[in-house]
């Protein structure tokens, strides 16, 4: 298929993530939102891989360029850490304040 | 003869030390103590100077060089005195006449605090020692350390009784108007220094130097250096300070006010007579002011009733006729008349203070009268020198200011005219105020009466040494038409050449003849005039435009101190509060409004710092792939 589409929709994604986590007031809401926007990364980094590995060169050459299939792991584990770590936070701030408003939680001022 | 030389340091120096010890030990030491080293110092002064004259007069002159005073690139100045028949006659003249002063001064200010006692021969001490240094000075540079130094004396002595405060605005007044006059002076000194590139006499005051110098040149600096001699010596415009000056102890007023400090312009157009005989305008505004000077403060002095007034203004007169005898390139006679002066003048003032002693405080003669029989002496010295300034023969005042007329008869009728009436106001206003104060009925209160009394010894003793000198000072300058060979000119022509006057021998007589003839009725005059003095209440016109000095103070304060006034005024409104203060200020406003609304960042919302990361982002997103 043809990369654009791929791009297009990597973009969409994106975009939709960014503007979710400037957008919305529920702390987790804008975890997936994080969620999303990282998926989105890793879906053009795949995408990309292919492209490369589907080129001329690529197949004249005995390496095979796929390192990028491999970096979407990467990204897969770290997104996993950080969300456990991340939950465990917003769930000790429940216990604190019972409410997961970002609004709310304004002790940074001053 | 270097012996001499190599001790002349000790002619300044000495004073120095008294104004050390009795400055810094002022409130250990006695009174007589203080007393003893203030007056020790100048007569050790005084006897090296006697010693330096004599070795001047065997012709032995020269610079004697200390160190470099500065050393800068095409600028050198020395510390070094210049011993030549001019300074070596001033030097006498300074310490004479002040150890004179110093010892009156021991019996005069013996009411004084112990430490003010101290004080006060430390200032003058200290006086004495700018003085020295003016006149010894080798080059323009040492001679305004020492104008400077005496200006400044003057003030601390004017302002002795610093607790009054119309005396310490006096004080106030007479440094001020000096000071006017120094900028001229220091003006004078740039521009000499920047065409001929040296300050020292035996350089700048040779014939060589102005063929360097053009004709502008020479006119400026002439009348610049005028400018600072009217300012130390109270010509008009800045005399004013002089009669105010009169707020000081008496024996001040003798030695700086009438014999020394005052003669610091004359001495200075005398040393550079050179520069002077060669600036024909500067010569003609000389004469000009010291005539005009002349005039107004006798017409003054005529209807003075402070004893001291009286003296300020006719010394501000007799100045004025010095400057008279410079402006007639009669260098010679200005500096005799400054001899005789000050031989006489502080005479007058010394002896005005014995009576101001003996009528416990009292300075106006309205209410005093027959004193004679009380205190002879002082009458007597008193009278000697009255009789020297009005120029009866016979007394030193007579040659000097005959020279002086001789002088002005050569240059112009008119000028000796008005010259000689101003010899005739001198004459009387002198004798109005011997009469008045000492003949005729005591007019004081009885306390007054019982209280009076001759000064004592160490008052009268320089009375009587001074009025010998009065009779007698005279008799270096006797003219060629009378015999004499005129020693003094003789003595100071290395430094002064002479001119020779175009006015023959008969003419001299009969202008001595005609002054002596017109003194004498002036005297008579004032005799019928001021016999049986009552206190009279008419004040016509002109005696009260005299009697209120010309209003010139009241000129002085409408045309320059309320407009400075109001400029300073105005300053400190707008460019001091508004500008200044507004733009300090301003910063910190500007700071303080800033934090505050930097400050409104910290929201503590999350969402906002999750934003702002976003556009950080952006930004770095930006500038990376299209601007670099």
């Amino acid at each position: 298929m043809d990369i654009k589409a791929y791009i297009a929709l990597s973009l969409v994604l994106f975009t939709i993530g960014i503007v979710g986590v400037l957008v919305r007031r529920n702390a987790i809401i804008i975890f997936l939102c994080v969620e999303l926007m990282l998926n989105a990364v890793n879906l053009l980094l795949v995408a990309f891989s292919k492209m490369h590995a589907l080129s001329p060169a690529a197949k004249a050459s005995a390496n095979f360029a796929g390192d990028a299939q491999i970096f979407v792991f990467f990204i897969m584990v770290v997104a996993a850490a950080e969300v456990s770590v991340g939950l465990a936070i917003i769930v000790m701030m429940f216990r604190n304040v019972h409410t997961v408003d970002i609004n709310f939680l304004n002790r940074l001022k001053n | 003869m270097s012996n001499t030389f190599n001790l002349v340091w000790l002619i300044p120096a000495l004073p120095l030390l008294g104004f050390l010890v009795n400055g810094l030990g002022r409130k250990s030491l006695g009174k007589s103590a203080s007393g003893f080293i203030g007056s020790a110092v100048v007569l050790g002064s005084f006897i090296f100077s006697i010693m330096t004259f004599m070795e001047v007069r065997q012709g032995h002159t020269g610079v004697v060089h200390f160190f470099d005073f500065l050393n800068v690139s095409g600028l050198k100045v020395a510390f070094s005195f210049q011993i030549d028949q001019l300074s070596s006659l001033f030097l006498l003249i300074i310490t004479g006449v002040g150890f004179l002063i110093h010892v009156y001064s021991t019996a005069y200010m013996h009411d004084e605090e112990g430490k003010d006692f101290a004080k006060y021969f430390a200032y003058l001490n200290l006086f004495v020692f700018s003085m020295l240094l003016l006149v010894m000075g080798g080059n323009y540079l040492i001679l305004f350390v020492g104008w400077e130094g005496v200006g400044l004396c003057s003030y601390l002595l004017i302002g002795y009784w610093y607790e009054n405060n119309n005396y310490t605005d006096a004080a106030k007044k007479a440094f001020v108007m000096n000071r006017i006059g120094d900028l001229g002076f220091l003006l004078a000194l740039f521009w000499l220094i920047g065409k001929t590139g040296s300050m020292e006499y035996g350089q700048v005051l040779q014939t060589a130097t102005l063929s360097k110098l053009t004709a502008f040149d020479i006119t400026g600096i002439t009348l610049l250096m005028f400018v600072g001699a009217t300012g130390k010596s109270a010509q008009i415009p800045l005399f004013t300070w002089l009669p105010d000056a009169m707020a000081g102890p008496t024996p001040v007023s003798a030695l700086i006010h009438a014999a020394t400090m005052v003669t610091a312009g004359i001495y200075l157009i005398a040393r550079s007579n050179i520069l002077f005989s060669s600036a024909i305008i500067t010569q003609q505004v000389i004469t000009i002011v010291g005539l005009a000077t002349a005039f107004l403060a006798a017409s003054i002095a005529l209807k003075q009733n402070d004893i001291k007034k009286v003296l300020a203004y006719s010394t501000v007169s007799q100045l004025g006729f010095m400057f008279l005898a410079l402006g007639t390139g009669n260098y010679v006679a200005a500096v005799f008349h400054v001899m005789t002066h000050a031989f006489f003048k502080a005479l007058m003032f010394l002896g005005s203070g014995s009576v101001i002693h003996a009528m416990s405080g009292e300075q106006d003669i309205r209410n005093m009268g027959g004193l004679h029989k009380h205190m002879k002496i002082t009458s007597i010295t008193f009278l000697i020198g009255c009789l020297a300034i009005s120029g009866i023969p016979g007394f030193s005042g007579f040659f000097s200011k005959d020279e002086i007329l001789a002088g002005a008869f050569g240059y112009n009728t008119i000028v000796y005219a008005v010259a000689l009436f101003t010899a005739l106001m001198t004459a009387f206003y002198m004798f109005r105020l011997y009469i008045v104060t000492f003949t005729g009925k005591f007019r004081g209160t009885h306390d007054q009466e019982h209280h009076l009394h001759e000064s004592p010894k160490a008052m009268t003793i320089p009375l009587i040494i001074l009025a010998i000198l009065s009779i007698i000072g005279g008799y270096i300058g006797i003219p060629e038409v009378l015999g004499g060979h005129h020693q003094l000119a003789a003595y100071l022509s290395p430094v002064i050449p002479q001119i020779h006057h175009h006015l023959s021998h008969e003419t001299e007589l009969i202008l001595m003849g005609l002054s002596t003839l017109l003194v004498v009725c002036s005297i008579t005059f004032a005799w019928i005039r001021f016999r049986n003095f009552k206190i009279n209440h008419n004040h016509n016109s002109l005696a009260s435009f005299l009697e209120n000095k010309w209003y010139i103070d009241e000129l002085y304060q409408f045309a320059v101190v309320k407009p400075i006034q109001k400029a300073s005024s105005l300053f400190q409104l707008f460019l001091e509060n508004r500008i200044i203060d507004g733009s300090v200020n301003g910063v910190g406003k500007l700071v303080n409004y800033g934090s505050r609304q930097l400050r409104l960042l910290q929201s503590g919302q999350v969402g906002a710092y999750v934003l702002l990361m976003v556009i950080g982002m952006l930004i770095l997103f930006v500038i990376q792939f299209f601007v670099s």
